[in-house]
């Protein structure tokens, strides 16, 4: 079952196969890249592409930092990906700023209490606290700042999220958003939401929308501000 | 650990301003083959940060890297391939990324820079 997820995400990147063929992405993050089975796939799907492309993955778990080394080596895709211990996107903004053409995140979705959230370890995998969005809400406000302007990106939800609303943010941010897929697996209705920047939007002037986006989520501020 | 990555790390600590360039210190470093891409190159030299990649090389053993660097270097196919070198096919596989202000060591293992900071630096 903990593996439904990684799977939609890896059928939602690979429908993107052909628009990635016209267009080569030239540097792609993962945020949380856990067993890297993702970053791992998308590489394959690049290199499939004929893509000249380089690739970025964070994690909190040194674990699971091991563990993508170990997939991505079984690959022969190891000296594409360059894996990170950092929070999220923290270590990198800003001077990765409006460099990512593809940023792919699974983030810990589940409802939990907030405790949970800080708590690290293993539940880090997991635990999204409050409606399963604490996590998620801090990566969406550094969208703005991370992508290209010709930047996408790819989020894994479940229904509890809320997906129409996280559509809404970034519609309010300067994205278009769109269901990229949808499947029902064991519990859960998961969703994979495709956000790209909205054409002739700029980086600062999505950045401006966002900050407004997030106040109205209750958040703190914009990008590229750490916590 | 490529310098390409090196060129976009900074020392994330709360209060922190001059964190960028990390300094490198290396204690193993491994070269290996990558496919030469001269696309990907152009794509991102105008994002690099020359000074922090030359330093970032010299610190690797790589010294071959011109002072500076302009767009019309971009059409010369012998400066393409030592930036290509240096920018992606040197890893620092241990070692550790020291910040310039603080001398706070983030330390390289098996080419994984850990930039995790401890609850009392965020």
């Amino acid at each position: 079952m903990q593996d439904e997820d990684s799977f939609a995400l890896v059928d939602a990147l690979a429908a993107n196969l052909e628009a990635w063929q016209r267009c080569p992405p030239r540097l792609c993050l993962e945020v949380g890249c856990g067993s890297g089975y993702v970053v791992c796939s998308l590489a394959l799907l690049l290199r499939q592409a004929g893509a000249a492309a380089q690739l970025l993955a964070t994690d909190v778990n040194p674990r699971a930092a091991a563990a993508t080394a170990q997939t991505l080596a079984a690959h022969q895709v190891r000296d594409r990906v360059d894996i990170v211990l950092a929070d999220l996107a923290s270590a990198l903004l800003p001077s990765i700023a409006g460099l990512v053409d593809v940023l792919v995140f699974n983030p810990p979705y589940v409802p939990t209490p907030d405790e949970e959230v800080e708590r690290g370890g293993i539940a880090a995998a997991w635990a999204g606290g409050e409606r399963g969005r604490r996590v998620a809400d801090r990566l969406l406000r550094l969208v703005p700042a991370l992508l290209s302007p010709r930047g996408e990106m790819f989020l894994v939800a479940v229904h509890e999220n809320d997906p129409p609303e996280l559509m809404q943010l970034m519609e309010a941010a300067g994205f278009e958003a769109r269901v990229a897929l949808q499947r029902s697996a064991d519990e859960e209705r998961l969703t994979i939401l495709h956000f790209r920047r909205r054409p002739g939007e700029t980086a600062g002037a999505a950045a401006a929308a966002a900050a407004g986006g997030a106040a109205a989520a209750g958040a703190a501020g914009a990008a590229p501000a750490p916590e | 650990m490529k310098l390409l990555t090196h060129n976009m790390l900074q020392c994330h600590i709360k209060g922190v301003k001059n964190g960028y360039p990390l300094k490198i210190e290396a204690e193993k470093v491994e070269e290996r083959e990558q496919d030469y891409e001269p696309d990907f190159l152009r794509h991102i030299f105008p994002r690099i940060n020359w000074d922090a990649l030359r330093e970032g090389a010299a610190a690797m053993g790589i010294d071959d890297l011109p002072e500076s660097a302009s767009e019309e270097l971009l059409e010369d196919d012998e400066f393409l391939k030592k930036f290509h070198h240096a920018l992606l096919e040197v890893h620092l596989e241990e070692g550790a990324l020291v910040c310039p202000e603080t001398g706070r060591k983030f330390p390289v293992s098996d080419g994984i820079p850990n930039l995790l900071l401890q609850e009392d630096e965020c």
